[in-house]
């Protein structure tokens, strides 16, 4: 028979102080075990220790980012569309007419690292409860996926599995997945970017807010039961009260069930249209111990638990365990004692286990000034008794030291212009490569396996350059989405990258036809500890917040990721932005394809080109190179062309427009040649080389009505916004042709598609 | 009088919105039905919707063909009387009820394909497709990860033979479905499979085309044609 375990109580751990505790192990620094022996008078309960390890780590309490973060807050222009800002599970922007929109984007880069594909399906299920937190039915998903070289034979692990792994969730949850981002680069080999982005839908009367108010009200977990996953750290505490080698050997990351998924939403849906719950909170990382003081912190600040009636899926679990798993599919709800009938009933419907688990209760005045007081019993003993809010918001804050690399000047002193540049006779071949390179070419070995239809309201997905939703079908409105990031730029300058980064899917949520209005970000970092690092974060944390000042949207909410790195080697500094847009009537969105209607289309280009090849497509994919100077940024130009997108889509004025990034003007003919399989025909004005495969930022290809009144409207529009507009030739044929100062060449489509479609599959097929 | 058109929601359907929309576009009324239970509320239709009912456990649509509102659509299916239509998931239902033969496996690559395809319709004498013409190409969404249909040769032949594949896809299959058949019926052509998804070609604005409502707009003309059901005995 094994050993009963004892149980580390509240009364044991005050009469034995000089327990020794493996909080170094469970990642804890001694100055904030120090801390929690502080806070506590006394030395944490094993329970205690759980807590305050997860609730303090890294991840949940954002102890190396905070200090830089706030500037989104210090610095967030002003918007009447902000309902809810940032603090919450997720920030709820208004649309209009009553709607409301929450999103948010979050990394789940590790553990798809470790195991592709519930690595990654755990990270879809992880955001789409954070949308459902906020009162919101979760309507879509977009996802940004950054890998090791697409050739290198790991990547033929995690790639696939990481992908299947997004397909299988979010297919299976009917949430339709909208748009996204592809890349491969040397650094991310060992850490691959696994990011994802909900979006939400609610009536501004709908939101719902992490609080546990009302002393007696009663606290509610459903959902899955909890089981032994995620909980590495947990395995130490275990081992330090009993031995038991069922406990070493457990999965660390989480296994999903998108069945059970989509259950608790439409459970949680008619749970909130019926005014059943007063709180709400979704348990993701830290799992209990995070839902439990947040929703306490939130509330009164008062919550007891009786931690041993929480459901398990394996009935050996010790209570720290409990504490730290984080298994999927599981929220936890404030509800009226009057209510839970019907609470119970609404479960019992969608077959979703619902079980009290505990109250809110009052505090004194004097529980109240220090944090609050959450209590929980182990068969009838307490082993935890903290305050809540020291756990939830007063978690360490670091100063971490940075310093710009020494490194930084010789890199951008490597400027691109020493590259050797393609004669006249080599354009075509080069564009050719560079639009078939992985980073660039067509994704749709992975973005077919995803379903991009359910729920019928897809409007615009990938290729497109922004995911473009109805909002309700009783409204013409619509809302428009982008994520875009580029690790190279940051690498290059991490304070003008996170800028061109937010450019970039401020761009191409314009280039739909919509309004952009407010931001989600997720910055992919190495290891904070490392000063050259910390320097690339604080950089990146300045430029998207200035820039977010700049162009009116503020950031709502999002995620940071830090120790993305292998050994000495950290990624590419990678902030990835998600904007969101709105456009008035959703009849008006602008797509990225050529039309191929009888009428000649003339296509223009709007912005300025400059001979800006550093950090460019060309640079990498022609001579593997990284160095010099990202493109400049210039938020007046990208707002004005944003003005004069959204006015030409609202005015109906255009027959196209796609945005130009990876690769340059090349690469974006070619995609709208390819997407509305239509020819075209140009000249290239300046230095062809330099037309072709510039990446200056703020531009934008259009096509119009040859010769129409919309043309002479379309040009007036970019004079009045001080745009560059450049009539580069017109829509038609069977092939992309160019013309320049030094010659011409033609590619027919045939051979553009044959470029661009067949590198994945000859990369992942088989 | 309006048509009413039956949409069953299994624990898992996802598609079932999608489905009650495109009854509406249709001009007819949708009614929500329950999996769990066992009652057709008196409609003259009903649609199985995509998704994965069941979390698609065991098999799918393995375990949605036990469900109690499945226990009144068998029966007056085999009738012949009442018209069904399975899309994916429903098709794998559908087979898995025995109203259809054959049986709807992993796709030949493995993976989940989601793609605008263009499909003919080899029959417009079903309740579901009288708005075709035999030959008329369609373009609409496949979107399933099990959608690779097989039978036995005999089986196969017997199907061409009798008029009962409803439409086949253009080209190759991207799911390897044998003799590339994207949907079948029964011998009275009132239940009827499909693997592509009609309902998301029903408006300009979201979908690759319009050509699925004709699926909807079918079985109303259907409906117009039958008969009045006599009353049943013993009605006043």
């Amino acid at each position: 028979m094994p050993e009963v375990p004892l149980i580390d109580t509240v009364a044991t751990a005050e009469g034995s102080p000089d327990t020794p505790q493996p909080y170094a192990e469970l990642g804890m620094a001694d100055d904030e075990y120090a801390r929690v022996r502080d806070i506590l008078g006394r030395r944490p309960t094993a329970a205690e220790l759980a807590i305050y390890s997860v609730m303090w780590s890294e991840h949940c309490s954002y102890k190396s980012s905070r200090a830089h973060l706030r500037q989104f807050g210090d610095k967030a222009p002003h918007t009447d569309a902000l309902l809810v800002g940032m603090g919450e599970n997720a920030g709820v922007v208004d649309v209009g007419d009553g709607h409301a929109v929450t999103f948010k984007i979050e990394s789940h880069n590790h553990p798809s690292y470790v195991e592709p594909h519930q690595g990654a399906a755990t990270g879809v299920g992880g955001i789409v409860r954070d949308i459902l937190t906020m009162g919101a039915r979760p309507v879509a998903v977009l996802d940004a996926l950054r890998f090791g070289p697409a050739d290198a034979v790991d990547t033929a692990r995690v790639l696939p599995g990481v992908v299947s792994g997004i397909s299988f969730y979010g297919n299976c949850l009917g949430l339709p997945n909208i748009g996204g981002e592809l890349g491969f680069d040397p650094g991310y080999a060992g850490n691959p970017l696994v990011n994802a982005l909900c979006v939400g839908v609610l009536r501004h009367e709908d939101i719902k807010l992490a609080q546990a108010a009302g002393p007696g009200n009663l606290v509610v977990l459903f959902g899955a039961p909890t089981g032994p996953d995620g909980i590495g750290g947990a395995s130490v505490l275990a081992s330090a009260t009993f031995e038991d080698e069922s406990q070493a050997k457990r999965p660390s990351v989480q296994v999903g069930d998108p069945f059970l998924e989509k259950l608790l939403v439409e459970c949680s849906l008619e749970l909130f249209a019926n005014d059943l719950v007063e709180g709400i909170q979704d348990l993701g990382a830290a799992g209990v111990s995070c839902a439990t003081t947040e929703l306490a912190a939130g509330g009164t600040g008062g919550m007891r638990i009786s931690l041993d009636k929480v459901p398990l899926r394996d009935h050996r679990l010790t209570p720290e365990e409990i504490l730290m798993s984080e298994s999927q599919e599981r929220m936890m709800a404030v509800v009226t004692p009057q209510k839970l009938d019907r609470f119970a009933a609404i479960c019992d419907k969608w077959g979703v286990e619902a079980t009290v688990i505990g109250e809110v209760t009052d505090v004194s005045s004097e529980e109240h000034e220090r944090g609050g007081r959450l209590v929980m019993t182990w068969q009838g003993q307490t082993i935890v008794d903290l305050p809540p809010r020291t756990a939830a918001d007063e978690g360490p804050v670091y100063q971490r030291p940075y310093a710009r690399p020494a490194t930084q000047d010789g890199l951008q002193r490597d400027s691109a212009t020493h590259l050797e540049r393609p004669g006249p006779g080599e354009l075509r071949e080069q564009l050719l490569r560079v639009l078939g390179s992985p980073g660039v070419c067509d994704p749709r070995w992975v973005t077919q396996q995803y379903d991009s239809h359910v729920r019928g309201n897809t409007v615009l997905a990938t290729p497109h350059d922004g995911g473009v939703l109805r909002v309700s079908e009783d409204s013409a409105r619509g809302i428009a989405l982008a994520v875009d990031g580029n690790g190279r730029f940051s690498r290059l300058d991490p304070y003008a990258g996170a800028q061109l980064a937010l450019a970039e899917a401020y761009r191409n949520v314009a280039s739909t036809g919509a309004r952009p209005l407010a931001v989600t970000d997720c910055l992919n970092f190495g290891s904070p500890e490392d000063s050259g690092v910390m320097w690339q974060f604080a950089e990146t944390a300045r430029g998207l917040a200035d820039a977010c000042q700049r162009l009116g949207t503020p950031v709502t909410g999002g995620n940071v990721s830090f120790y993305n790195q292998t050994g000495d080697s950290a990624i590419h500094p990678t902030p990835v932005v998600g904007v969101l847009g709105v456009i008035d009537d959703v009849h008006t969105r602008l797509a990225s394809a050529f039309p191929t209607s009888p009428d000649q289309a003339r296509i223009y280009l709007l912005g300025t080109t400059r001979p800006e090849l550093d950090g460019s497509a060309w640079a990498q994919v022609v001579h593997g190179h990284l160095g010099g100077h990202p493109p400049q940024v210039d938020l007046d130009a990208e707002e004005a062309l944003a003005r004069i997108l959204s006015g030409a889509a609202g005015e109906e004025l255009l027959l196209s427009a796609h945005d130009l990034s990876d690769g340059g003007l090349g690469v974006a003919l070619a995609e709208s040649c390819l997407r509305g399989n239509v020819g075209c025909t140009v000249h290239l004005p300046g230095d062809a080389f330099e037309d072709l495969f510039s990446e200056s930022a703020a531009r934008v290809l259009v096509s119009v009505a040859a010769d129409s009144p919309q043309e002479e409207r379309l040009r007036e529009l970019c004079r009045e916004h001080g745009v560059v507009s450049t009539a580069l030739g017109t829509v038609g044929g069977a092939s992309l042709s160019v013309t320049h100062t030094g010659g011409e060449f033609t590619v027919p489509l045939s051979e553009l598609a044959a470029a661009h479609t067949a590198t994945l599959p000859a990369l992942f097929d088989g | 009088m309006v048509a009413r058109v039956g949409v069953v929601t299994f624990p898992g359907s996802l598609d079932d919105v999608d489905a009650a929309r495109a009854v509406r576009l249709a001009g007819a009324e949708p009614v929500a039905l329950w999996h769990g239970n066992p009652d057709l509320a008196g409609v003259d239709a009903v649609v199985l919707p995509g998704g994965f009912s069941y979390g698609d456990y065991l098999r799918c649509g393995a375990i949605a063909r036990f469900s109690p509102v499945m226990r009144e659509v068998i029966p007056a299916a085999q009738s012949g009387n009442l018209p069904v239509l399975g899309i994916c998931n429903g098709f794998q239902i559908l087979c898995e009820s025995q109203l259809l033969p054959g049986a709807l496996t992993r796709n030949a690559s493995l993976r989940f394909v989601n793609t605008e395809q263009r499909i003919r319709i080899a029959t417009a004498e079903t309740a579901w497709t009288r708005a075709y013409s035999a030959d008329q190409e369609l373009t609409i969404v496949l979107k399933s990860g099990e959608g690779n249909f097989v039978a036995d040769d005999a089986t196969l032949d017997a199907l061409e033979r009798d008029g009962r594949v409803v439409a086949y896809y253009v080209g190759d299959a991207p799911n390897g479905s044998r003799r590339n058949i994207a949907g079948v019926t029964n011998e009275h052509g009132n239940v009827v499979g499909l693997m592509p998804h009609p309902e998301h070609a029903v408006e300009a604005l979201t979908g690759p085309s319009t050509d699925g409502l004709g699926v909807f707009t079918s079985v109303l003309d259907h409906l117009d044609r039958q008969p009045e059901p006599a009353l049943p005995l013993g009605t006043p």
